[in-house]
């Protein structure tokens, strides 16, 4: 069979048009890559954009019924939405971790006053306020990413770059996957349900039930706790309300009311699995178990440092998207599991009448003491 | 779907609508030829080529079927724009220590880990807690045998 050497005029009209398109997408093949991967970025985008919108709506709705607003909240959640904090100038470093600290107890303090003025009927809630700054942090994150991908799609179609473009459709499996993550949140932030980041307050929380538990700054609470013959300090974010607390802080600050004097730090967190790892499995390690921008892991390193502290970890593995959505139940049976794992450390790595701290990192969301 | 709708028509741009044509343009092309293609084959068939008339049948259904992917594809993912909101289970547990009578129930607003309830044990007239609150996935996760 040929496509142009055959009698039949309809099979050389066939193969001519054949060779016409080998020739098209010779010259134009870039560019019709381009129109695909394009589509694809805008369908993305429009799913984005619905999700945000949902975000946005969800707040207005949950202000609008918990908070009792004198007047429409809707032009405030918009200036919240775009509300930006600007990192300090790292050319000359030193002292760069206490004014990032500053700056994000100004961002902390300005949102939250922002929330009190949006839901005026539950501003002395502590935990109904923590709830509602949540989830707007929630859906302000949505509307940031939108933002960002939009930008670069814009950006694409105007320049007609291929590598802008294909470099967006690349990442853009990661980036739905966390804006579902965040869409999914919105529900249990604002309902106050554990999310999967609750896992290491939900440990201490066990523990620490049913004993006396004082305040320590910033946002935590502690709790002294006989634990297999040895004295266990624990430490988690003060719950139910949506808070992470500053574990730095109150890590530096129970150490230095010990003078020093604990045989072990365990920090028990949520931690990023890797594709294949089962959702709920509990692993080891050594380290500052806790995420954020750094303050927080920095003041416990040079706390830990300054005393010669062993500093443990122990993390409970699940990805992007079960960390901020509600708990499922692999995370929370794996709570039972992590209490083994740290029992052992504390026995084997430990002396009868030595004292541990065990800081249960993450959002206390749904999770009380 | 209103919301959809909505956002459908706010995104769609004069330049966005451009591309749109291109598309639907080329799709157009490859459907006009998948037809002159069957028509191909028939006409083979009728020859007594088998073979020849075989391959431009495949060719034909190939590239219609393409064609019809590629315009249901685009009006598919708009549909599917939707938010899983999953069932949140609260665990109740009776706090006398000889019934620990254990319960599931609906989340309810309000409901934290470790919140007494004010409703008695059903079994034996004790006091109640939450003592862990989680959401079922069923989603069967794909496996990779390595």
């Amino acid at each position: 069979m040929s496509f142009i050497t055959g009698s039949d005029s309809v099979t050389q009209i066939i193969g001519l048009v054949f060779y016409g398109f080998f020739i098209v997408f010779i010259f134009y093949g870039q560019r019709i890559q381009m129109y695909i991967l394009v589509r694809e970025v805008e369908n993305s985008l429009h799913k984005l954009r619905h999700i945000k919108d949902e975000g946005r709506k969800r707040a207005i709705d949950v202000l609008n019924e918990i908070g009792k607003p004198t007047s429409d909240p809707t032009a405030r959640v918009d200036r919240y939405l775009d509300h930006f904090t600007i990192s300090p100038q790292s050319m000359d470093p030193a002292g760069i971790v206490n004014k990032l600290d500053h700056i994000l107890d100004i961002r902390d303090e300005r949102l939250k006053e922002e929330v009190k003025f949006m839901a005026p009927a539950v501003a002395d809630n502590e935990v109904q306020i923590n709830n509602l700054e949540n989830t707007l942090e929630a859906a302000m994150a949505l509307n940031y990413i939108y933002k960002v991908v939009r930008h670069f799609y814009i950006q694409g179609k105007k320049t007609l770059s291929l590598y802008v473009i294909m470099q967006l459709q690349m990442i853009l499996p990661m980036v739905m996957k966390e804006a579902e993550a965040y869409g999914s949140a919105l529900k249990a932030f604002a309902y106050g349900q554990p999310i999967g980041d609750s896992v290491g307050p939900l440990v201490v929380s066990r523990l620490m039930h049913g004993f006396e538990v004082r305040k320590v700054p910033k946002d935590c609470v502690v709790s002294s706790v006989p634990f297999e013959g040895r004295t266990a300090l624990l430490l988690k974010a003060e719950g139910p309300g949506g808070n992470v607390g500053k574990p730095g802080q109150a890590i530096e600050t129970v150490i230095e009311e010990q003078q020093g004097k604990l045989a072990m730090v365990i920090m028990i967190d949520a931690g990023l699995k890797l594709e294949g790892e089962k959702v709920g499995e509990v692993a080891e390690g050594i380290g500052a178990a806790i995420g954020g921008p750094g303050v927080d892991a920095f003041k416990i390193e040079e706390k830990v440092t300054k005393y010669k502290l062993p500093l443990y970890a122990v993390i409970v593995k699940e990805d992007i998207g079960d960390a901020v959505s509600p708990m499922r139940k692999e995370i929370h049976d794996a709570a039972d599991k992590v209490i083994e794992r740290v029992r052992d450390v504390v026995k084997e790595r430990t002396k009868e009448g030595d004292t541990v701290l065990i800081v249960g990192v993450g959002n206390s969301i749904g999770v009380g003491q | 779907m209103r919301l959809i709708r909505m956002v459908q028509q706010q995104t769609k741009s004069a330049q966005s609508n451009k591309i749109s044509t291109y598309l639907t343009l080329i799709v157009l092309v490859v459907f006009a030829l998948s037809i002159v293609s069957l028509f191909v084959a028939v006409e083979t068939y009728l020859i007594g080529d088998i073979i020849t008339a075989g391959l431009f049948a495949g060719l034909g259904f190939i590239a219609m079927l393409i064609c019809l992917f590629l315009l249901f594809q685009t009006r598919r993912q708009a549909a599917e724009v939707k938010l899983d909101i999953p069932k949140v289970m609260a665990v109740i547990e009776c706090q006398n220590k000889d019934c620990a009578n254990k319960t599931l129930r609906e989340f309810q607003r309000g409901d934290f880990v470790f919140k007494d309830l004010d409703i008695a044990c059903g079994k034996c007239g004790g006091k109640q807690m939450i003592t862990g609150i989680y959401k079922e996935v069923k989603e069967k996760e794909k496996t990779y045998a390595v």
